[in-house]
């Protein structure tokens, strides 16, 4: 990789983490309404994953969306907006926080319903394996999901029908407030694939280059033929589940340890040791991540509310 | 103009829209090699081929959110669910998913899906396989419902409804495949949202649709024999509900029975009713009345089940009250 390349991973999870942050701020104010579900500590999950995915192939998640938007290239101006539920939001002040997409950059959501994004994965799979296109579906989702019969059907369907889609767990070890010890009958998640005779992997998480040479090496084997695959990808939220989650499920030293495991923090002492990049670099982007993140609330305070007759449009395509 | 069954216009519906665009396609349960449930796709798989007639696992979940993925891509899948009882194991595909994307995404996410689906009772099948559950799906904004009464409709129709950019749930009934009607000659559509008089009268507005039209049209013989001129309207579409003819009809004829086969609380029969009352309140010159299942789970013993389903009879006897 080139040096743009590295600061380029590097300013995704910065601005994802900025962005994260503000948006924490927003909802206390009580400017960001409904759920708001962060991203913070998962950053290198997407960044990396996404990093190695071609234009043509398509990324689908679950409601924890915001960091995905920003690593499928969608502005931060307008996730912003849509969080404050702006007319100018990508969602048109629509979906919220937990319903983000941009079809025109094969960012397919944002879905708030535990594991029924995993069937829709598989659709679009099939769309492309019925036109021969030689894409990839990416489709993320929680280890939470994992017990759902969403999950098994879509597997099972993927398999059988041999469609090109990732099927992507970010383990980030608790389902709400539930590990995964207390939830599933095996813990290991990859083990899951092993039922569907599906190849599977694992890798860390908190390390955005180990995702990214995974995610290089499943997405080409899948676009050349090989059938779906799982991938177990492991991190840790370091928020709470959602905004207003008292986290009496775990303990702060647990927190503390993952926190040490910073996955940008991480990422910024391997490109200092390896002289990718200066302490000057780095502080350059973090400057810029906090300016455009700055300037996104400004956007997203200034734009417009959604016009009164909006409440009628986009309910069908045809009258 | 040929008289075909209702099975046949529906599966003439399928092959003629499949040779029209490859992007039309069927998934479901037994589509393929089985020839469908009902026979309606019987010789599809040998024609088509198994890339577009697609058997799939037992999953409904499966069968529906993937239909939806791929009518993202923008294909058209015809989606198969084998009865309208197993649509409640994809229940959240259907209003969460199908029902709420294109409004929910600002507009970004077409949907054109088919979910093809049959109803009905009264084949000894039991409470799980007898239901008719219409109104709840016809509840959700973003979906359109349709459910036709004749061969004719059914075909143009499910033309309309694969053409439709729109997730369509298009509802068959199961004692209707065998019933024989007049079928336009050549190509047609049948808008969705357009309900008809089939059956013009000037004493009563019968409203109703699919199996129930069948029972009201014989009903509406028996109150002739009487002296009594029933004028039908079958609604056709339940979303969006087109009440134009019904409140034409009903301001000719100031009374109105509504007949459907599901159960009459929170139904067809009570938003048909209501929106009656609403609109044209000052032509009411009877209670309206509502001929429905009665209250019950159906149960499989014959003259039981029979007892719970409206029959002619309580057609004409409802006609009666109001007059």
């Amino acid at each position: 990789m080139k040096k743009s390349e590295y600061l380029e991973i590097y300013r995704q999870m910065v601005v994802i983490r900025r962005l994260e942050e503000q948006a924490a701020e927003l909802y206390q104010q009580g400017k960001i309404g409904g759920f708001l579900h962060l991203y913070i500590g998962q950053e290198a999950v997407s960044t990396g994953l996404i990093s190695a995915r071609k234009p043509e192939d398509r990324v689908i998640t679950a409601y924890r969306d915001h960091g995905v938007a920003i690593n499928c290239g969608l502005s931060v101006n307008e996730v912003m907006a849509e969080l404050l539920g702006k007319a100018t939001g990508v969602s048109k002040g629509k979906g919220g926080s937990m319903h983000m997409a941009d079809v025109k950059k094969n960012f397919w959501g944002g879905h708030a319903i535990v594991g029924a994004h995993l069937p829709l994965a598989a659709g679009l799979a099939l769309g492309d394996a019925y036109k021969e296109r030689k894409a990839v579906t990416i489709c993320m989702f929680g280890d939470g999901a994992t017990n759902i019969g969403f999950f098994h059907e879509a597997l099972n369907l993927s398999k059988v029908w041999n469609l090109p889609v990732v099927w992507v767990c970010e383990n980030n070890q608790y389902g709400m407030g539930t590990t995964i010890a207390r939830a599933s009958a095996v813990s290991e998640i990859r083990q899951r694939a092993c039922g569907y005779g599906m190849k599977n992997d694992v890798v860390n998480g908190m390390d955005v280059l180990a995702v990214r040479e995974k995610a290089l090496t499943v997405f080409d084997e899948v676009r050349n033929g090989s059938g779906p695959q799982l991938l177990e990808i492991e991190t840790y939220r370091f928020r709470g589940h959602s905004m207003g989650d008292p986290e009496r499920y775990r303990k702060q030293e647990e927190v503390q340890a993952w926190e040490e495991n910073d996955p940008i923090g991480i990422f910024h002492k391997y490109l200092l040791a390896q002289k990718i990049a200066t302490e000057a670099d780095l502080q350059k982007v973090v400057h810029n991540a906090e300016d455009e993140v700055k300037a996104a609330v400004e956007f997203a305070e200034s734009s417009p509310e959604p016009a009164p007759e909006t409440l009628y449009e986009n309910v069908y395509v045809e009258p | 103009m040929a008289k075909i069954t209702m099975r046949e216009a529906i599966s003439q519906a399928l092959w003629e829209e499949m040779e029209r665009d490859p992007d039309v396609f069927i998934m479901g349960q037994e589509v393929g090699v089985w020839g469908g449930t009902y026979a309606v796709t019987k010789g599809f798989f040998d024609h088509f081929g198994a890339k577009r007639v697609r058997d799939t696992p037992i999953a409904e979940s499966a069968i529906v959110g993937s239909a939806i993925g791929a009518a993202l891509t923008g294909l058209r899948p015809v989606a198969e669910l084998m009865t309208i009882n197993f649509a409640f194991v994809a229940m959240d595909h259907i209003v969460n998913e199908a029902a709420k994307m294109h409004y929910m995404f600002g507009g970004q996410m077409v949907l054109p899906l088919v979910i093809r689906t049959v109803g009905g009772g009264g084949r000894q099948l039991g409470a799980t396989h007898s239901q008719t559950p219409d109104a709840v799906f016809a509840h959700f904004p973003g979906l359109k419902v349709v459910s036709p009464g004749t061969p004719a409709d059914a075909k143009g129709l499910l033309k309309a409804a694969i053409r439709s950019q729109d997730p369509v749930m298009f509802i068959e009934h199961a004692t209707l495949y065998q019933s024989r009607g007049e079928v336009p000659d050549g190509e047609y559509t049948v808008p969705i949202g357009k309900s008809i008089v089939q059956r013009p009268g000037k004493d009563v507005t019968i409203v109703t649709y699919s199996k129930m039209l069948e029972i009201s049209l014989k009903a509406a013989e028996k109150l002739a024999v009487v002296g009594i001129d029933a004028e039908i309207v079958d609604l056709r579409s339940l979303r969006p509900l087109d009440m134009g003819p019904v409140i034409e009809s009903f301001k000719k004829t100031n009374r109105a029975v509504i007949v459907e086969e599901g159960w009459s609380s929170y139904g067809v029969g009570a938003e048909v009713s209501s929106r009656i009352y609403e609109q044209a309140f000052d032509y009411v010159d009877a209670p309206i009345r509502r001929v429905a299942q009665k209250e019950v789970p159906l149960p499989y013993n014959r003259v039981l089940e029979q007892m719970a389903i409206p029959d002619v009879d309580s057609v004409v006897a409802a006609v009666k009250e109001v007059l």
